[in-house]
């Protein structure tokens, strides 16, 4: 299935109506039907599109420029490991060419399982604990060569943070709760006026001069 | 697997004079939830908001603007200035929290969301007061769920206590905040690219100006956008007041800083340190931030602000963290990311490792960026592959120089008797990224030519009697 489930399509309506125009809601909706189906599908990215009131070719577009969005299918768990400057300052390079090797896949290879995607990334915002890479977005942090072997270990064979890491796909495990009730002031830009504590200084200032 | 990272932050250094602004929460095990928030740190949460409440907004933003707090990003802009170009009557403004940290290096944003996001709610919180915003736009890098999970719960909390949504604590104000969660792309930290990513299209800068953000950002609307550290200050300005947090840092740059400190030092780790009165010194060898340079090595160079900025040398060291020398000095603090390289470091390598960030991340729109760079991290990589040209560390710079025409700020060289060019470089494109990849060629080329050159001549020479009969070969190696 790669339209929006029954229950998906409820929670994409209540994001799009979170924003003032609808296609700002592109992004997380490509994340939500990624999340449901392990990667971007055509149909999928079409339902995203009547979501948010565009077409599927302008979803299409959004989606390519972003590299977390997978067009075709990955592996259960994305092994991102970073190679920027201060990983590869303490080895990130070398655990790339390890797992590379132990993986038998090049960097953006999925192996033949389907169990794991290489890949090689930008630097992931974990600097002071390089070498550091992410398996599905989930840092593991300060990783030799034992660590990595142990860790593809347990990803293949569903055991240990294997059982802690969501498939590809899903983000936060926790979401923001804003049910349309709760909006105070979203509408289109052209129907908001000043806001009230703006207008009530506003008038005692003049009322004071 | 740590997604509760614990040893990042260095301010377990308990005892440290050094006030604490924004990072006060980073050890206290609760401080992401609204009790912690409220009972931990520098200062009482949710403790402000009610006291700006009482304010007028434009008193609040005069506030902001007497404690000239910079912007946090890496322009190092007053915030309470930029807020002030917003164009008088027109409505809506819409604040947008940059959250989409990506410059390699740094991560002190991803800190203060996962840790304290509170302290950055609240921040919002008083921005759209003064401002007078109606929607908040907090967008979080797509790679970080663990701080999206935070920011979520903490929004979900403030909802139900009434901090965020209708009517807040009882008054006029009202502001939605909508967590919004970006896929991957460095340039969208730019802030037209963000907007751009907002409005749910490709993440490419737009051309400026004339609409700088203030004026016609998202939806062509007036837009603010904050970096989160800036907006994170806040709380602690409002509770302590204007005159306590200028009496810490300089008077043009006052308040701290959150520097993230990585590569080879005994350790490394997130710092809040007062602006100007700290140097690269005191960050790299003091025992309460980096503790010296990892054992049994000396310093080679460092990066004071980010891959964009230019490199430092050990002559550099006794500078304060101070955008102004530094700017002056040839470089920037940028975004407060400082790597540390030691003698061990292969600046061809690093050199390329940086470079080949910018060729990966740039968006496209700009020919001699989207070209440039690309040829810049080809030319790199041959020369470390062994395959390099004699031509090539000329036109290494040549290609830069298209992109960013020079002089290139570089630090000053005593030993050749080169001075500083000071920041910012020039540029041929519409945002600062296809310069930026120019900073580490022109710093390791000007400093370590000979590296250069040494991995270009060891290749395998050509036998004479073959080169003598193919002169095609001389002509080939003049292209590129």
């Amino acid at each position: 299935m790669s339209r929006f489930t029954h229950d998906n399509e409820l929670l994409a309506r209540r994001i799009v109506a979170r924003y003032p125009r609808p296609k700002s809601a592109t992004i997380p909706l490509c994340h939500l039907s990624q999340e449901q189906n392990g990667y971007l599908t055509d149909e999928g990215m079409a339902h995203v599109a009547e979501l948010v009131g565009c077409t599927p070719a302008e979803v299409l577009g959004t989606a390519s420029f972003y590299e977390m969005f997978k067009l075709h299918p990955v592996g259960t768990y994305c092994l991102n490991i970073c190679t920027n400057i201060s990983c590869h300052l303490l080895g990130g390079k070398e655990l790339l060419a390890h797992a590379e090797e132990r993986l038998g896949v090049r960097a953006g290879g999925t192996t033949a399982d389907g169990t794991i995607t290489l890949e090689d990334v930008e630097c992931i915002a974990a600097c002071t604990e390089a070498p550091a890479l992410q398996v599905n977005y989930r840092y593991v942090e300060r990783v030799d060569v034992a660590e990595l072997d142990a860790l593809i270990d347990e990803l293949r064979s569903g055991t240990g943070r294997a059982t802690e890491i969501p498939p590809h796909g899903t983000l936060g495990l926790t979401r923001q709760e804003l049910a349309p009730e709760d909006l105070a002031n979203v509408t289109p830009p052209e129907e908001q006026t000043t806001p009230p504590w703006i207008a009530r200084h506003a008038a005692a200032a003049e009322e004071a001069s | 697997m740590s997604d509760t990272p614990t040893t990042e932050s260095g301010n377990a250094a308990a005892g440290a004079p050094t006030p604490l602004i924004v990072s006060s929460r980073f050890d206290a095990t609760d401080g992401h939830t609204i009790d912690g928030y409220r009972s931990t740190g520098s200062y009482p949460g949710y403790a402000s908001l009610p006291k700006v409440l009482e304010m007028s907004p434009s008193d609040a933003a005069d506030q902001v603007k007497a404690a000239s707090l910079l912007g946090r990003g890496g322009a190092g802009f007053p915030a309470g200035v930029k807020w002030g170009f917003c164009p008088p009557g027109v409505w809506p403004r819409y604040l947008v929290i940059n959250g989409d940290e990506s410059e390699p290096g740094t991560f002190k944003d991803r800190l203060l969301m996962e840790r304290d996001p509170h302290q950055l709610i609240e921040g919002a919180l008083i921005a759209a007061y003064a401002i007078g915003v109606a929607q908040v736009f907090l967008y979080v890098r797509g790679e970080m769920p663990h701080a999206h999970e935070r920011i979520a719960a903490a929004l979900n909390e403030a909802l139900a206590a009434n901090l965020v949504g209708r009517n807040i604590l009882g008054s006029d104000f009202s502001v939605d905040v909508v967590l919004h969660w970006g896929a991957g792309a460095y340039i969208v930290g730019e802030e037209t690219a963000l907007i751009e990513s907002l409005e749910g299209n490709r993440g490419m800068p737009r051309l400026k100006p004339p609409f700088f953000p203030a004026a016609k950002g998202l939806y062509m609307k007036p837009t603010i956008v904050n970096n989160v550290e800036t907006l994170s200050n806040l709380p602690w300005l409002f509770h302590h007041g204007v005159d306590a947090y200028k009496q810490i840092g300089t008077e043009t740059s006052p308040g701290t800083r959150l520097i993230a400190l990585s590569g080879h030092v005994e350790r490394p780790g997130v710092y809040e340190v007062p602006q100007g009165t700290t140097t690269f010194r005191d960050l790299f060898h003091d025992e309460r931030y980096g503790g010296g340079i990892r054992k049994g090595h000396e310093l080679k160079m460092f990066i004071p602000g980010g891959a964009s900025a230019p490199w430092f040398f050990p002559e550099q060291i006794d500078l304060p963290l101070e955008a102004k020398p530094v700017g002056a000095a040839g470089s920037m603090l940028g975004s407060g990311a400082v790597v540390v390289m030691d003698e061990t470091t292969d600046a061809v390598a690093a050199c390329q490792s940086l470079v080949r960030f910018f060729a990966r991340e740039s968006c496209g729109k700009c020919t001699p960026c989207r070209e440039g760079t690309t040829w810049e991290e080809k030319i790199l990589q041959r020369i470390l592959d062994g395959h390099g040209r004699p031509s090539d560390i000329d036109l290494l710079l040549d290609v830069a120089d298209n992109i960013s025409p020079g002089p290139y700020p570089v630090a000053a060289d005593p030993a050749q008797g080169l001075d500083a060019v000071p920041f910012p470089p020039k540029q041929t494109t519409i945002c600062p990224l296809g310069p930026s990849s120019v900073a580490p060629i022109t710093s390791a080329i000007r400093r370590f030519r000979s590296e250069f050159e040494a991995k270009i001549t060891r290749r395998d020479p050509i036998p004479v009697a073959v080169a003598s009969e193919t002169p095609v070969a001389a002509g080939e190696a003049d292209h590129v």
